[in-house]
Formats: structure tokens, C-alpha cells, sequence
């Protein structure tokens, strides 16, 4: 266990503040003793709760513990733990330095008196320590959302970076630079996809869903860009029934897929094929399940399997996984499979009720 | 100056924007054909053997240097000379840091019309060069030497990153069964050769054979490069298994290992390491 000392005296210096304001307080209770007589006896015994709490919390405390305090009744029981030892040890240790008698719980006291300074005690050992806890707490909670946050950009400038693949980019404008010479009307119309895409992939890292008709624009968008690209080696086709159009699905989600089936299933084949998307509801009707599927080389049993185990080099599916599971938890799955004929099929699926 | 030229280049457009480029820089080229994959290249080449090659290196099926390969073993040399071979690359491949670093032209995509210009310089003058050296006596020279040109540009084409295993020579070859349940640790010292077979790599030791599925371009930079000699386009030899070298009645040349029945070919671009002492 690693103790931060700056803490510790921090806290310890804290503590000492807090004392002299307790002394304070129990001068105006019991004017005749005096204000240094009661700072004494709030120094012995402020200190000695808050070295039992301090040091008592690092074999309590489990990992998971925010800020450093142990949850739940351990923290509770600790902060007894303290008050006890603290009041008794520390009235003890006061009644011999400072002299038998006078003490706040002394054997000429009456009981009325004892029982108020125990009261003043507990209520100044549970405010200390209250105040120290939510301290710690919320300087954890405080840390813990800037890593989350952080968390969270990080995942956001990876799916901008998965989308905006600077090889497809520079690609699509050394077509774009041909087509402008020989073809003016379908550079613009290049162009203009490239806008469109371009735009869904900047601001699509920014919200959290879209409606499934413009996934699948956005879709054809980078599909109608690849076509350029590949000439008659490309076909593609899309089927969306018009009563799904407007499920929300997280953006560019389908995307990966698609660059898949082209980069490793038509791409290595001389003669290109057929990438096709459909959505559709589940025979229950409980999820919305969308295939990409294509024609190209296709993958064996074994790549699968191999593909399953390390999930290196397919980043694509790793982080389609871990989307799905953020969003709609294990019920948003996604499937990957060879197709008889040669050829890829990804799947998948998100439960409607969400 | 009236040549022909085939292009290889996989995307229409781009091949489009070659030829066009072409037709200015050079207007006495002719293309003989353009065609979009390796395959079609090879055979296309070899049916028409052009005087220039524009081979797109990331091609489908076959890709350029493999295209580069078969064209240079099956090449006629006794009816025309070798071809001026250029490689042509996008931006972001590998092969291009390595031809920048060792000064090697090529045509880098999207084609500018300059940079184009400096290379049809440079191929225009390779071919004068080329025809005025045709003296029938000047022939074994000239072919040694464009198979050495040609050897270079495959060479720095095939270049690929840095290995991740940081370069250190690889010690196991793990290759596993048709199951996948079991993984064979195979030490590379046991290993013969390597031989390329549509997906897979055969990997033959003088008991049996495994099947891996790392393309040999993968598996060249991490293995030490004087224990294994690359000898023709899909096979690598361990250099100390070789036990003898025949040449047959057309000239080619032919591999025997200790350990291993098979006799193994070699290609023109590698006969140059088996030349008697």
C-alpha cells in the first residue's frame, strides 16, 4: 500500500485546524476551564481519531473504493473505531499531561457534563470525517470522469480514423483528378458523394445515432466512390424496406463491413463481385438484423477461427463489437460467416426495444 | 522515338489517366494492351512483348512483382530484348520509401504529367542504349544486365516494413493442422524450403510438410538472408541444403536438396547465384 504523505500532513494540519475551532466551541460550553485548557484536550483528541481513521483505512479500503475511503460499514465502523479510541486514549492521555481533575471527563464531572463532551466529540469526529470522505469521493469521481472523458475522445478520434482511411481518400481524388478532365459531370457527382461522406464521417464520431436510411445513404455514398474506383469490378446492391428506415442505429456502424467485403473479398479477385446490404426485422420481430454480404474470395473455417482468437488486423469488427455492446449490451451481436458459393457474410443485430 | 508499351493498372480510371498522360509525353508509344490484373499481364506480355511494361504493383490475382516475375522467366530472350520495366504505385505503399531511398524511377499515382516526362526521359534513353548494344556478341552482357535492373526494382517493390518482431531472424515456423487444434513448432534450421501454393505456403522439411498462411513476401524479411536463398517467384531454398545445380537443354536451371526427392526450378532472375566458380 502506498501512502501519499503530502495527504497525510495536509489532512493532519486540517485536523489541527479543526481543533482549535472544536476547543472554541466547548470554551463557550464550559467558560470556566478556559480556551488552552480545552485546546489540550481537543489536540490529543482530533489527532488521535484522525491517525486511527488514516491510518485504519489502508488495510479496510478495497480497490474499488473511490477516493481512498473504505464503503459501506467499513467506513463506518472505522470512523467509530476512531471517535472511540480517540476520545477515551486521547481524555486519557489529557488527564495525565494536564492534570488529573479538570479534565473534560474527569472524575469530579458530572455525568451531564461527560455525556455532552462524548456528544461534541462524535459530532466533531463524524463531521471530520464526513468531510474528508466526500472530499476524497468527489476528487475520485472528479478524476474518474476526466479518464472517462478522455476515454471517450480517444474512442471517437479511433472511428475517425477507421473511416477516414487516408488511402481510400487520396485514391478517390486521384480518380476524382482523371474524371475532371475526361468527365466533368461525374467528377462533380464524385465529388458531391465525397462531400456527403466526408461530412457523415466528421460529424458522425460526434452523435450517438442516426436513422437507419442514413446509414444506408451514407453507404452509397462510399459504395458509389469505390465503384469509381474499381470500375465494373464493383456491383452493389441495397435493400431497405421503407417501415425500418427510420430506426435509429449508431453511425457509420455497417461501414467497416463494407470496406471489408471490398478490401479482402472482391478486392484480391480478378474479377471483382456483387457487395450486397439488407435489412430486415427478425422472425420474431424483436431485433433489427442487417446483413452485408458479398461475392469475393471468402474465408475459411479456419481464418475465422484464427480471426476469433487474436481479432489482430481486424480492428473493423473488434471496435463494431464494442459499440454494439455499449449501446444495446450482449443482445447487439454480430456475426460473421463463409458463404457456400465462396463469399462473406457479416450480421448484425439490434434489438428493437432499446 | 516509336515504341510499344503494355499497362497493367487495375482501376480503369487510373489506367486511363495513364494512357492519356502517355499519349502526350510520348507520342510515338504504342500501348499494346492494358489490362487490369497480373495474370493478364503475364500473358499478354509475353503473347505481344511490348518494349516497356507499366506494371501496377498492388494488382488482384497476381500482383505486380509476381507479374514481373513470370514475365522475366518466360520471356523469349532470343527473340526480343528484355523490357524496360516500370513499377507503378500509389502513394502509401512501402515500395515507394524504397525506391525513393535507393534512387529507383517509377510512376507514382495520380500521374503528373513532370514526374512522367523524367521517366519517359529515362526509358527512352535505356532503349537507345539498348539497341545499339544488340551486336549479337553483346547479347549475354546486356541480358545479365537487365535481369541485374530488373532484379533491383523487384528487390525494392517487394520491400516491405519493418518485420514486427524487430528484425531478429525467426527461430519456429508455427504451422497448424487442417483442424486448427493443433499448432506444429517447426525450428527453422529443419525447414528445406518454402514453397508458395495459391493461399497457403508449403513449408517442407525433410520428413513432411506443413502448410502456413503467411504470403512468402511476409516471411522473407524474417528470415535470415544468408540461410535462405529466394529462387524463383513462389520458393525459397535453405542455401546449405542445396546439393546440386543442373542446367537442362534449354538453359534452365534446376535445383537438387539433401533430404528431398523433388527437383526444383529456378528462375532467370535468380540464376545468377548458381554461376560455376
Amino acid at each position: 500500500m502506498k501512502i501519499e504523505w503530502r495527504d497525510v500532513l495536509r489532512h493532519g494540519l486540517l485536523v489541527v485546524a479543526f481543533c482549535f475551532a472544536i476547543a472554541a466551541v466547548i470554551t463557550i460550553i464550559w467558560p470556566d476551564k478556559g480556551y488552552p485548557h480545552h485546546l489540550g484536550y481537543s489536540l490529543l483528541i482530533g489527532p488521535l481519531i484522525w491517525l486511527v481513521i488514516e491510518f485504519g483505512r489502508f488495510p479496510l479500503r478495497r480497490p474499488q473504493d473511490p477516493g481512498g475511503w473504505p464503503q459501506g460499514w467499513r467506513g463506518v465502523a472505522l470512523t467509530l473505531l476512531g471517535i472511540v479510541v480517540g476520545y477515551y486514549g486521547g481524555s486519557a492521555l489529557g488527564d495525565w499531561l494536564i492534570g488529573g481533575g479538570n479534565a473534560v471527563v474527569g472524575a469530579g464531572q458530572s455525568q451531564r457534563d461527560e455525556r455532552v463532551s462524548l456528544v461534541v466529540t462524535v459530532f466533531a469526529g463524524v463531521m471530520g470525517s464526513y468531510f474528508f470522505y466526500s472530499r476524497g469521493h468527489s476528487s475520485a469521481l472528479a478524476a474518474r470522469a476526466n479518464a472517462a472523458e478522455r476515454d471517450a475522445s480517444e474512442a471517437r478520434l479511433k472511428l475517425l480514423e477507421t473511416q477516414l482511411e487516408p488511402h481510400m481518400l487520396f485514391n478517390t481524388l486521384a480518380n476524382l483528378r482523371v474524371l475532371i478532365a475526361t468527365d466533368p459531370p461525374r467528377a462533380v457527382e464524385m465529388l458531391d458523394r465525397l462531400n456527403n461522406y466526408l461530412r457523415a464521417t466528421l460529424s458522425g464520431s460526434r452523435v450517438l445515432s442516426h436513422p437507419l436510411s442514413a446509414e444506408f445513404e451514407r453507404l452509397g455514398d462510399y459504395l458509389a466512390l469505390m465503384a469509381v474506383r474499381m470500375g465494373e469490378r464493383l456491383r452493389f446492391r441495397m435493400e431497405l424496406a421503407p417501415e425500418l428506415a427510420g430506426l435509429p442505429v449508431p453511425p457509420l456502424i455497417l461501414q467497416p463491413l463494407v470496406e471489408n467485403s471490398i478490401r479482402h473479398g472482391l478486392e484480391p479477385k480478378v474479377e471483382g463481385g456483387e457487395v450486397m446490404v439488407r435489412a430486415r426485422r427478425s422472425d420474431d420481430g424483436a431485433m433489427l438484423v442487417i446483413e452485408v454480404s458479398d461475392t469475393g474470395v471468402g474465408i475459411d473455417e479456419s481464418q475465422l477461427a484464427s480471426m476469433a482468437a487474436i481479432s489482430s488486423g481486424s480492428f473493423g469488427l473488434s471496435h463494431i463489437r464494442e459499440r454494439l455492446a455499449t449501446v444495446y449490451g450482449p443482445q447487439g451481436r454480430l456475426e460473421l460467416g463463409a458463404l457456400p458459393g465462396g463469399g462473406t457474410r457479416a450480421v448484425v443485430h439490434i434489438p428493437l426495444n432499446a | 522515338m516509336k515504341a510499344t508499351a503494355l499497362i497493367a493498372e487495375d482501376e480503369p480510371l487510373l489506367a486511363q489517366a495513364l494512357r492519356a498522360e502517355l499519349r502526350t509525353a510520348w507520342p510515338g508509344l504504342e500501348v499494346l494492351a492494358a489490362v487490369g490484373d497480373g495474370r493478364s499481364a503475364v500473358r499478354e506480355a509475353l503473347a505481344r512483348l511490348p518494349q516497356v511494361l507499366f506494371l501496377d504493383i498492388r494488382m488482384p490475382g497476381l500482383d505486380g512483382l509476381g507479374a514481373a516475375m513470370e514475365i522475366a522467366d518466360g520471356w523469349p530472350v532470343g527473340e526480343a530484348p528484355m523490357p524496360q520495366l516500370v513499377f507503378v504505385t500509389a502513394y502509401d505503399e512501402y515500395a515507394v520509401q524504397a525506391f525513393d531511398a535507393q534512387a529507383i524511377d517509377y510512376v507514382r499515382k495520380p500521374v503528373q504529367s513532370e514526374r512522367l516526362r523524367r521517366t519517359v526521359a529515362r526509358v527512352q534513353q535505356a532503349l537507345a542504349a539498348q539497341q545499339q548494344a544488340s551486336a549479337p556478341e553483346a547479347m549475354p552482357q546486356a541480358l545479365e544486365q537487365a535481369l541485374g535492373e530488373w532484379r533491383r526494382l523487384i528487390g525494392a517493390a517487394g520491400a516491405q516494413a519493418a518485420s514486427a518482431n524487430g528484425g531478429s531472424p525467426l527461430r519456429f515456423i508455427s504451422a497448424s493442422d487442417a483442424g486448427g487444434s493443433t499448432v506444429h513448432m517447426v525450428p527453422v534450421q529443419d525447414v528445406l524450403y518454402f514453397e508458395a501454393a495459391d493461399k497457403y505456403v508449403r513449408v517442407l522439411t525433410a520428413e513432411r510438410e506443413y502448410l502456413i498462411r503467411t504470403p512468402l513476401k511476409q516471411l522473407l524479411p524474417q528470415l535470415d538472408a544468408h540461410a535462405f536463398w529466394q529462387v524463383h517467384r513462389a520458393v525459397v531454398v535453405r542455401s546449405d541444403a542445396i546439393e546440386q545445380v543442373q542446367r537442362d537443354e534449354s538453359g534452365k536451371l534446376w535445383l537438387r536438396l539433401r533430404g528431398r526427392p523433388e527437383k526444383i526450378a529456378v528462375s532467370r532472375l535468380y540464376a545468377h547465384l548458381f554461376r560455376a566458380m
